[in-house]
């Protein structure tokens, strides 16, 4: 009993660590379709709509990924993890790309050997409570009881807040956002904190999000963005560049709308934008043949959602009901964080 | 065994391996064995092969060091300084709690509806048993959910148990009540209980940073000395008793030996109740426990409570009726029979079906992650597993915990059942 259940184990991990391989790209090309690690239910980031359809900040870039290496936004099949699952589902091979708000941090970079492409959306821990409990700053909160969902960094980060300030708190460790949710709703704590994104996200699904404010602190540095396996370089390069591909569509005015026009006036045209050029392979630039796709590929990534602005507008944008403003997420041109390295 | 006479005796050949009966089995067992050996060196193999070729090792160095996650329940003193190490041992012993606890009333439980469902009573009979088949075939997950929403959506916020002044003048009393003379409140978080405290403790130190209490030891000391002394007292009324025919009247003493000496050193060590009172955003002071444990402690309690009254059950109607006949036939009374002649035979029918049911219980913990209860599963397999990355090192060693803490019980309730089996002589 006791030697069988051990190597029981044994056998499940070694067969779950020998499907991954290095050749993600291959790997992927082979199958015709992107797995593609997605939140468990996250509005404006990944969710299933009422058809099943996926959409959601994050979402989108997957279907920019599956474009430009398959050809086709809608090859991509979006499984849903949580907190706790999904680096275990990366490093196993159970997905190509994580991207689900996941927190860049050294541990993960290096002790779970992963890689940390990009950061899409530069967040920051925060609180929310019920405006009748009469709370406007995170540091009023002693005392108060927190839910919390495990497996995230927000987790360590709270412990730390509240040490820092030499405030107690009880917390209420929960499995994943649409739980904590519920028990948030139902009263079971005072404050639920995680990601300002997240709450902004969970604020939108509740029966009434005027009854809840978001406090003024944002107690860490949360840089979110895709993740992919180390040590399969290449399929990095592939997702980083997809997602910088986007970036620069914004910077240089490339919208899915204008996609096609720019590319004839800039076939049209001998003195267009030579990076623009590049970027779309125009005449005989093709950059996207040295990390395996063709020169086409960014065409693509940016006709499946968009540039990175509007896929931003459409999901997460203050038109939306999650109403988040571009602050960090801005382009470098206009006060942001958001620079993409040059395409040469 | 015609076969092994009729055998040829000149020397042995190796075709004997196969073709004789003598020898075929051993040939066949040392092919598996050898078939099994090889297996295990390649299931090991391919591990390390395949952690090594993604950088991985295995190492459980990362229990040393700093946690940094807080736990909500904690039986001995954690902070989120504390190591990974120490989270184990808070989740083993929160695992432990509720296993222990939900042990008892599903025994205390299981055997009262158990009789109660043999009763001659036609409602009582059928009341037990729709509770047993309501309760043993839906699955225990569900249970505990319904336990813990039921908990947290029907009782009230803290804030509804505030009285103000404006209530006060108005004569209008809180939405939320204490109950018990102020002393327990049920939010819709926890139980707050008033808690045990002492002016004048006797102190104490600590062993691998396990507080050891010395009023605590003392106070279980002088009840253990208490108990012992009622007995010497009763054995001594009975030699009495046999001598003179005449049994001293004992009750009064019996009770001054068993309660004075505990309540003077209680007094002596001032013992106080101390009471949980609203204070900013909850309930401060006291004892809380959160509603996943209670609601744990209930699912458990109530689901295998059931299987321990079949057990029971099973155990009563295997005793011959000619028993409780020739009880009665000496003009013992129902209660009598069922204590001294029924149960204790009963027992050695009862007792191995109850070890799988304590080990069940002790298992079924784990489900505790359901309604986030911080558990072993929840700490080491949960937090610590999410945090370290250390899938394999966390999953083995939860293995190795569980299974260790169902071989103890198992020992121990293997021993017990050696003890109370049918004496032959």
């Amino acid at each position: 009993m006791k030697k069988s259940a051990f190597y029981g184990a044994l056998v499940a991990t070694t067969l779950v660590a020998g499907m991954a391989s290095a050749g993600t790209l291959d790997d992927v090309k082979a199958r015709g379709e992107l797995l593609c690690g997605s939140s468990s239910g996250l509005a404006g980031f990944g969710l299933p709509d009422a058809n099943g359809v996926w959409t959601g900040f994050d979402v989108d870039l997957c279907r920019a990924v599956a474009a430009a290496v398959l050809g086709d936004a809608t090859k991509v099949k979006f499984i849903a993890t949580t907190g706790e699952t999904r680096f275990t589902a990366l490093a196993s091979g159970e997905v190509d790309l994580l991207a689900r708000n996941s927190t860049w941090t050294f541990s993960r970079d290096n002790d779970l050997k992963l890689d940390f492409v990009a950061v899409n959306y530069y967040d920051g821990q925060g609180f929310m409570v019920r405006k009748d409990l009469g709370v406007s700053s995170a540091k009023e909160l002693d005392g108060a009881t927190v839910c919390i969902q495990t497996g995230t960094t927000t987790e360590l980060n709270l412990a730390d807040f509240f040490k820092a300030n030499s405030i107690s708190y009880t917390p209420v460790t929960v499995a994943d956002d649409s739980e904590a949710q519920r028990q948030y709703e139902a009263g079971a704590c005072d404050a639920f904190t995680t990601d300002a994104s997240g709450l902004a996200s969970s604020r939108s699904a509740m029966a009434d999000p005027s009854a809840h404010i978001i406090l003024p602190e944002i107690i860490s540095k949360e840089p979110l963005g895709p993740v992919v396996r180390h040590g399969d370089n290449n399929w990095g390069d592939i997702v980083r560049w997809t997602y910088f591909s986007l970036l620069i569509a914004e910077e240089k005015g490339i919208t899915k709308a204008n996609l096609n026009d720019v590319i004839a006036a800039s076939e049209a045209d001998p003195a267009a934008d030579p990076e623009t050029k590049r970027l779309l392979g125009i005449g005989d630039n093709d950059m996207g043949v040295m990390m395996g796709l063709d020169k086409d590929w960014a065409r693509r990534s940016i006709g499946a959602a968009g540039n990175y602005g509007e896929i931003f507008e459409a999901n997460i944008g203050e038109a939306t009901p999650i109403g988040l403003a571009r602050g960090l997420n801005a382009l470098w041109t206009q006060g942001g964080l958001q620079y993409a390295p040059p395409v040469r | 065994m015609s076969v092994a006479m009729d055998a040829p005796k000149d020397g042995f050949r190796l075709s004997q391996l196969i073709y004789d009966t003598r020898y075929r089995s051993y040939t066949i067992q040392f092919f598996v064995m050898l078939l099994f050996i090889a297996f295990l060196i390649w299931v090991l193999n391919n591990t390390v092969a395949n952690l090594a070729a993604k950088d991985k090792d295995i190492s459980f160095g990362f229990l040393w060091s700093r946690a940094g996650y807080d736990i909500d329940q904690q039986l001995i003193p954690y902070t989120n300084d504390s190591t990974h190490l120490r989270a184990l041992f808070v989740g083993l012993l929160n695992s432990l709690a509720v296993a222990v606890i939900a042990s008892a009333f599903a025994t205390i439980l299981g055997v009262t509806v158990g009789i109660l469902r043999l009763s001659k009573n036609w409602l009582v009979a059928r009341l037990m048993t729709v509770y047993v088949e309501v309760f043993r075939n839906v699955p225990l997950l569900l249970w505990i959910i319904v336990a813990f929403v039921i908990l947290g959506e029907t009782r009230p916020g803290p804030k509804e148990f505030k009285v103000t002044d404006e209530m006060v003048a108005a004569g209008q009393a809180p939405v939320g009540e204490m109950w018990l003379w102020d002393s327990v409140a049920v939010t819709n978080r926890g139980t707050n209980l008033p808690a045990p405290l002492l002016d004048r403790p006797l102190g104490g130190f600590e062993v691998m940073g396990v507080p050891i209490n010395f009023s605590t030891i003392a106070v279980i000391l002088v009840i253990v000395g208490s108990v012992m002394a009622n007995r010497a007292l009763l054995r001594r009324a009975k030699a009495v008793q046999e001598s003179t025919g005449v049994r001293p009247v004992t009750w009064w003493k019996s009770l001054l030996i068993l309660f004075a000496p505990t309540l003077a050193l209680l007094v002596a060590m001032g013992f106080h109740l101390e009471y949980p009172v609203l204070k900013g955003f909850n309930f401060q002071g006291g004892i809380n426990l959160a509603h996943s444990f209670t609601a744990m402690v209930i699912a458990l309690t109530l689901y295998s409570a059931t299987y321990v009254a079949e057990a029971v059950r099973a155990g009563i109607l295997a005793i011959s009726k000619g028993q409780t006949e020739a009880a009665y036939a000496l003009g013992m009374r129902p209660s009598w029979t069922m204590n001294l002649i029924i149960l204790p035979q009963a027992l050695r029918v009862i007792i191995p079906p109850m070890i799988s049911q304590y080990l069940n219980i002790t298992k079924n913990t784990t489900l505790g992650i359901a309604v986030s209860y911080l558990d072993l599963r929840g700490t080491l397999g949960g937090i610590t597993l999410n945090q370290t990355g250390r899938e394999l090192e966390c999953m083995l060693l939860m293995m190795m915990i569980y299974l260790s803490l169902s071989l103890m019980i198992s020992a121990i309730l293997n021993a017990y059942n050696h003890s109370v089996r049918l004496k032959e002589r």
